[in-house]
């Protein structure tokens, strides 16, 4: 009873002070729907392949992503590229910010070629946030309210919210300390420093024959970042699936036995 | 918990039996990732490989890399250097054993079993003395041309076996191999 | 243990008599495992279980953790990528211990809001509220500190945040911040040593949970009467309650592995769901993120500290009173602690001779507001802060104050209050009939 009424009230008092003290409206975000959605949701290989692909002709101009290693890209689950592919790979990529990886370099301070075993170089010669992990800090929904049900629903939404960026230019820029900055409503504030034509229809062509248009391009390498955040989703969502169905088994069992315990203190039939 | 003993057992047992079942299992499955996690992690498993370039040693020089926390000689020897180890007849050896893994299991310790390729020009070793663990010295030192390890003296030749000094052991070798004309695969 | 009469381990072979005589431990845990524990304990007296798994799920997987963890400003936010990249399991390790916390919270406030509906506080059981709160502190200051060694946007601005806290006590406040922070900001010292204490704090947890215990199993549970069991004889007492094992123990049990499967749900599907992404971002000293805000679980007292601002007239008067030594920030740390420290206070606040809320038909409804006013005060914490949240925080904030400081010792005084069962058997038997007449054997 007085269960029922606390929850009606809090209720109450939720909708009202929400719908009354709203002042902060998040810009809205698409929901872009990933193969990885959902808990039964998986990378798809191919996807992973070309969003790689983007990274490497556009995105990494300018950005890092120092805490991936290029091995990973090995990885069943993910983009899967054979041994080979990934030695090529490695040894192909360029070091652009050669100040920012010491690491890199050989015994005479010349930058070496990169190797599986290395991780992806820093970039931080135009200040533009690592990629490492960028699709787990940014969030595409918050509310309503901050009450955070739509992230129960859809999602935290790192990856729409790349594609939202990438997508949310208006096509007006300005002038900052001698900057161009250009505007784009999906960016906090407003304008960004990341010009509008980083991607653009066309720009990257995919082996597979996949359509290559802007939106297409940025969804692609939005599930790449997502994979490069949590390369292990996968996995975790097998484990996930295992655990909750042995613990539904163990959870009933107790709860029969519970019940059997207490039969007769509360005056029942022992089955 | 007598009042439970006094009703019919077979399937109430059962059922305790099964939760208690399937508690240990729960209780299994959380240990185990706790002790799993102790395991060398991915990164240093991937460095259980290593690729070196050996194109830019010349003759007569070596190349000292670090593989899984150990140095590792990877000598250019000279035809001085390979006539020299071919010389010597396994017999006089200390020991006999070739202690390289890429030959079958207790061959012999000839020169040819120690080295990497047939001619005989290259030869890779894990560069620790066989004694107490300390780096010999190379560029053919010692009394046999080969290393020379300052800690107690022991000599070892050009192929890397022990020839004097208190060392029990030919100079162990790694799992090595070409992959190609200028690249060597160490593990 | 004086307590409730009841059957004493009494040892029957030869070797328990000899280790009884030089150790007592079998004793000991026959005595925790089979105390007398109120057989009408109702669903609100699970948290105490989960609480203890908490804590063992995080001292296990931190212990784990802490291999693999660089407590290093340079090092930190790659070694916990390390963490979820490369050792194995060390994905859901970690998520575990991140959602652990959460669930360690969640339990924690419904076990405190469980102890102040029923009256647990009240005499005999003061003490064991007063270790319960100590340890609420403790949990506080682990959490904290745990959230900084990630070295994230968040962990590095709420370190920065909550240790100018103490820098706005008048006077000695800059020295104590300095010495927290080992430095004029937060720096590699401060990363170090709340590694080390957040390692050493979950230890000392422990230490309180056992004095915890202890205290509770000497006075007895409360039960959701409120009504002590009867001690006049062995004969009653069994009348009022039932072995802890196997009754409780199984019923815990079913709870916990109810919670954990929705735990375990939670981690592998949805680990960052009560996290903040900023903290993806690694620590930046030059560039604070757009809004700063605490793990949820400090949301409410986050708001309290928010709400005191200088327009606010108690701030004014306390500024004028203390002739400027209060100011408005130092008012707003004294209020969040205060927030706490009243709650502490309950046992002697609470003027009333009925132990239970269920027996309090006017408490009840104030209850119920002081549970609404938590909700509003965590979302207050959550929000911007505007005028209108201002507003309903500083309402909010007063209602948590004026529940503990004057309703409480008021109600006692007007309240009039309905049937209490006479004994523990009678409110069960209530509930289930009086058939249950099979008591466990003596």
């Amino acid at each position: 009873m007085i269960r029922k009424l606390i929850l009606t009230a809090l209720a109450t008092v939720a909708f009202t002070a929400g719908s009354s003290f709203a002042q902060e409206v998040d810009p809205v975000i698409k929901d872009v729907p990933f193969s990885f959605d959902g808990p039964f949701g998986t990378y798809d290989q191919h996807q992973l392949q070309r969003g790689l692909q983007v990274y490497t002709e556009v995105c990494s101009a300018c950005h890092g992503m120092k805490l991936v290693a290029i091995r990973t890209l090995g990885d069943v689950g993910g983009p899967h590229l054979a041994a080979d592919q990934v030695k090529a790979y490695a040894a192909a990529f360029p070091v652009n910010d050669t100040a920012s990886n010491p690491q890199y370099n050989d015994a005479s301070g010349k930058t070496r070629a990169l190797t599986p075993n290395d991780n992806f170089p820093a970039n931080n010669m135009m200040g533009a946030p690592d990629m490492s992990v960028l699709a787990k800090a940014r969030a595409a929904f918050h509310g309503p309210y901050k009450l955070g049900i739509n992230q129960l629903i859809h999602g935290i939404g790192g990856p729409q919210y790349i594609v939202a960026i990438l997508e949310g230019y208006t096509g007006k820029t300005k002038d900052v300390a001698g900057n161009t900055v250009y505007e784009n409503d999906i960016f906090p504030g407003g304008w960004i420093q990341m010009p509008n034509t980083v991607l653009s229809d066309g720009q990257v062509t995919f082996a597979d024959g996949a359509p290559n248009d802007k939106l297409s391009e940025a969804k692609d390498v939005a599930a790449f970042l997502m994979w490069a955040a949590e390369p292990k989703m996968m996995e975790r969502k097998h484990a996930g699936f295992d655990g909750v169905f042995f613990l539904i088994i163990l959870t009933s069992l107790l709860y029969l036995t519970n019940k059997r315990i207490w039969a007769p203190m509360k005056g029942k039939k022992t089955a | 918990m007598s009042q439970a003993e006094d009703h019919q057992g077979t399937r109430r047992d059962f059922l305790y039996y099964a939760t208690a079942g399937a508690a240990a299992v729960t209780g299994g499955a959380a240990i185990w990732p706790l002790i799993d996690q102790m395991n060398p992690s991915a990164d240093v498993a991937a460095q259980a490989t290593k690729e070196v370039d050996v194109s830019s040693i010349s003759a007569g020089t070596q190349l000292t890399v670090s593989w899984l926390g150990k140095p590792i000689f990877i000598r250019h020897r000279t035809d001085k250097e390979i006539k020299e180890g071919r010389a010597v007849k396994v017999a006089d050896l200390p020991d006999q054993n070739a202690e390289n893994p890429n030959v079958p299991a207790g061959s012999l310790a000839t020169d040819q079993n120690r080295t990497v390729d047939a001619d005989g020009k290259w030869l890779v070793m894990i560069g620790i003395c066989t004694h107490l663990g300390c780096v010999p010295l190379g560029n053919n030192a010692g009394e046999f041309d080969g290393w020379f390890c300052p800690c107690h003296g022991s000599q070892y030749d050009t192929a890397g076996r022990i020839r004097k000094g208190p060392a029990p052991r030919n100079m162990d070798i790694p799992v090595v191999k070409f992959t190609d004309a200028k690249t060597i695969k160490l593990g | 243990m004086a307590g409730i009469p009841h059957d004493h381990y009494e040892p029957k072979s030869g070797f328990e008599k000899w280790l009884h005589k030089r150790l007592p431990i079998v004793g000991l845990l026959y005595d925790t495992l089979m105390i007398p524990t109120p057989k009408n304990l109702n669903w609100m007296w699970i948290w105490g279980i989960v609480l203890t798994f908490c804590l063992i799920l995080q001292i296990a997987t931190g212990i784990v953790l802490a291999m693999h963890y660089t407590p290093n400003t340079g090092l930190a936010f790659a070694s916990v990528e390390h963490i979820m990249r490369d050792v194995r399991g060390g994905d859901m390790i970690r998520y575990m211990h991140m959602n652990g916390a959460t669930l360690f919270f969640i339990a924690v406030y419904l076990h405190i809001f469980r102890g102040l509906y029923y009256g647990s506080y009240k005499a005999p059981r003061e003490v064991t509220w007063i270790i319960g709160m100590l340890i609420y502190l403790a949990m506080m200051a682990t959490a904290f500190m745990g959230y900084v060694l990630p070295w994230g946007q968040m962990s590095f601005w709420g370190a920065t945040v909550i240790t100018g806290l103490f820098g706005a006590i008048p006077g000695v406040g800059p020295t104590i911040q300095a010495w927290l922070l080992g430095g004029p900001a937060v720096t590699n010292a401060t990363l170090n040593r709340f590694f080390s204490l957040h390692y050493l704090l979950p230890f000392v947890i422990a230490a309180l949970v056992a004095v915890h215990i202890w205290a509770f199993h000497s006075t007895g549970n409360n039960n959701p009467t409120g009504v002590e069991v009867r001690r006049t004889s062995k004969a009653d007492a069994e009348k009022d309650t039932v072995p802890f094992w196997p009754y409780f123990v199984l019923k815990d049990l079913f709870a916990l592995a109810l919670i954990f499967t929705i735990f375990f749900a939670i981690v592998s599907y949805m680990p960052n769901y009560f996290g903040s992404p900023d903290n993806y971002i690694e620590a930046n000293p030059m560039k604070t993120p757009a809004s700063i805000e605490p793990e949820w679980y400090f949301l409410p007292f986050y708001a309290i500290l928010r709400a005191f601002t200088q327009d606010v007239w108690v701030v004014q008067l306390a500024h004028f009173v203390t002739f400027g030594l209060v100011d408005a920030k130092f008012f707003g740390v004294l209020a969040m602690f205060g927030a706490i420290a009243v709650m502490a206070l309950a046992p002697w606040l609470d003027t009333s001779s009925v132990r239970s809320g269920k027996y309090r038909p006017m408490f009840k409804w104030w209850f119920a507001l002081l549970v609404i006013d938590f909700v509003v005060l965590m979302w207050c914490g959550s929000q911007f802060p505007t005028a209108i949240i201002g507003w309903v925080s500083l309402i909010a904030a007063t209602y948590w104050f004026a529940y503990f400081l004057i309703i409480l010792p008021l109600l006692g005084v007007i309240e009039k209050p309905t049937k209490i069962p006479a004994t523990i058997e009678d409110d069960f038997n209530a509930h289930y009939g009086t058939g249950g007449s099979a008591h466990p054997a003596e």
